[in-house]
């Protein structure tokens, strides 16, 4: 479903990563695997189509997503660095609003299990931990029904409950026949996953 | 799309309540400086009546200029500007809604009191229609243009002065038809010209600054 073909990614002079090729078929969980600095996050955002490759594209079953931008981000659910959660908002709102900024209005209900299952509480966000954070941003995981799922350091300020029940998610989320991209430092993650490995950096 | 642009309006009229002080320090600005005027210049009627429409729309500018920069700076800090660039929606689309959410908290409210501002000046009754009008065409051209400049100068170090820089000179045009019109009107004759002018401006800044908003964020955020 999603295909990379020859990525090249320049950061102003240097060359994070060159020829960067793969093709993930539903059901794949890829990890992109590299030091820091050696462009992970850079290959996310050049994946969900945020950045532009120097060099090489990316293509949603067969057509360039540059070509199909909005029908593409449909697709897909990206977490980033940044939470993207509000802080004057509460979370059940910042969910709400996420879903449906992507086009996928969820009911009442599976918002308020969503953020019940990852255990936030509903206060503003301005008083929750980088933790509770980010399990505030990793509930649309659970009401997002999309196939594929691009996500930056998804474990990081997770404490070892949450990781595993990100982990878990993530395992549901390929035995459903979608695809996940992830990065990550830490070796987390029980199943046979490939790896896209950017090297020692630049 | 509709819905979601709804959706987009809904969530900047929603975290602008809850910021309610944000707002008002733009609309408090406005009133001070369209305040300092009359100190500084004297009590004389002549004078402060002449100079009022210029007054008034200048301290609207600068006000409108002063919020610019929480348009995007702070979706951009937490991440929810990448979600947006993302939604299932043509960008140009959610930053048209997000201007326009934009104009409600901090040009509408201009709108409004710049009556009351008028008879600071003594600028005569029948003049606060023509005001308040130019004002309500004027005001949205001013985000519009603003938010590409915004957009443009989006997580740059010392952003804010250089959009005042790149900002402010394309606002000449809407300042000259803007005060035009009231002055025409004081002097008694009819302001249609330019208020139809202005008109003119707001429908070309709709149909096109998104677009050009878009582009600028999309440049920003590689």
């Amino acid at each position: 479903m999603l295909e990379a073909a020859e990525l090249e990614c320049e950061r102003g002079a240097r060359t994070l990563f060159r020829g960067v090729s793969f093709v993930l078929r539903p059901g794949e969980l890829l990890r992109v695997a590299g030091a820091n600095g050696s462009g992970k996050t850079s290959l996310l955002r050049i994946l969900c189509g945020l950045s532009r490759p120097s060099a090489g594209e990316v293509r949603w079953n067969g057509q360039p997503i540059a070509g199909i931008k909005e029908d593409y981000a449909r697709e897909l659910v990206y977490i980033g660095h940044a939470p993207a959660v509000k802080d004057d908002l509460t979370p059940r709102e910042n969910l709400e609003i996420s879903c449906r900024l992507a086009g996928r209005p969820a009911s009442a209900l599976a918002l308020a299990a969503a953020l019940e299952r990852l255990r936030v509480p509903e206060l503003p966000v301005r008083k929750l931990s980088q933790g509770q954070r980010r399990r505030a941003a990793l509930a649309r995981l659970l009401v997002s029904e999309t196939p594929l799922w691009l996500l930056d350091e998804p474990f990081a300020t997770l404490d070892a409950e949450g990781i595993s029940l990100v982990d878990g998610l993530m395992g549901k989320q390929v035995d459903g026949g979608g695809a996940v991209v992830y990065t990550t430092h830490q070796e987390a993650g029980s199943r046979s996953t490939r790896v896209v490995d950017l090297g020692a950096g630049a | 799309m509709l819905a979601l642009a709804r959706t987009v309006v809904h969530r900047d009229l929603l975290l602008a309540l809850r910021r309610r002080s944000d707002v008002g320090t733009a609309l408090l600005f406005f009133v001070i400086v369209a305040s300092l005027f009359p100190l500084g210049v004297g009590a004389e009627p002549n004078l402060l009546r002449a100079i009022a429409p210029g007054v008034i729309w200048v301290a609207a500018l600068l006000s409108s200029m002063l919020s610019l920069g929480r348009l995007f700076a702070a979706d951009y800090a937490d991440g929810t500007l990448e979600q947006m660039l993302l939604a299932a929606a043509p960008l140009g689309v959610v930053v048209a809604a997000k201007t326009f959410a934009h104009w409600l908290v901090s040009g509408l409210p201009l709108v409004a009191i710049a009556p009351l501002i008028a008879l600071q000046y003594d600028l005569a009754p029948g003049l606060y229609g023509v005001l308040a009008l130019s004002l309500l065409l004027g005001t949205p051209v001013l985000s519009l243009i603003g938010a590409i400049g915004a957009a443009l100068t989006l997580g740059l170090r010392g952003g804010g002065v250089l959009l005042a820089l790149l900002v402010l000179p394309l606002y000449v045009p809407v300042l000259i038809l803007g005060a035009g019109a009231v002055e025409m009107a004081g002097a008694g004759l009819d302001p249609e010209g330019e208020l139809l002018l202005l008109g003119a401006a707001l429908v070309v800044a709709a149909a096109f600054s998104p677009w050009a908003i878009a582009a600028a964020l999309r440049i920003s955020m590689e």
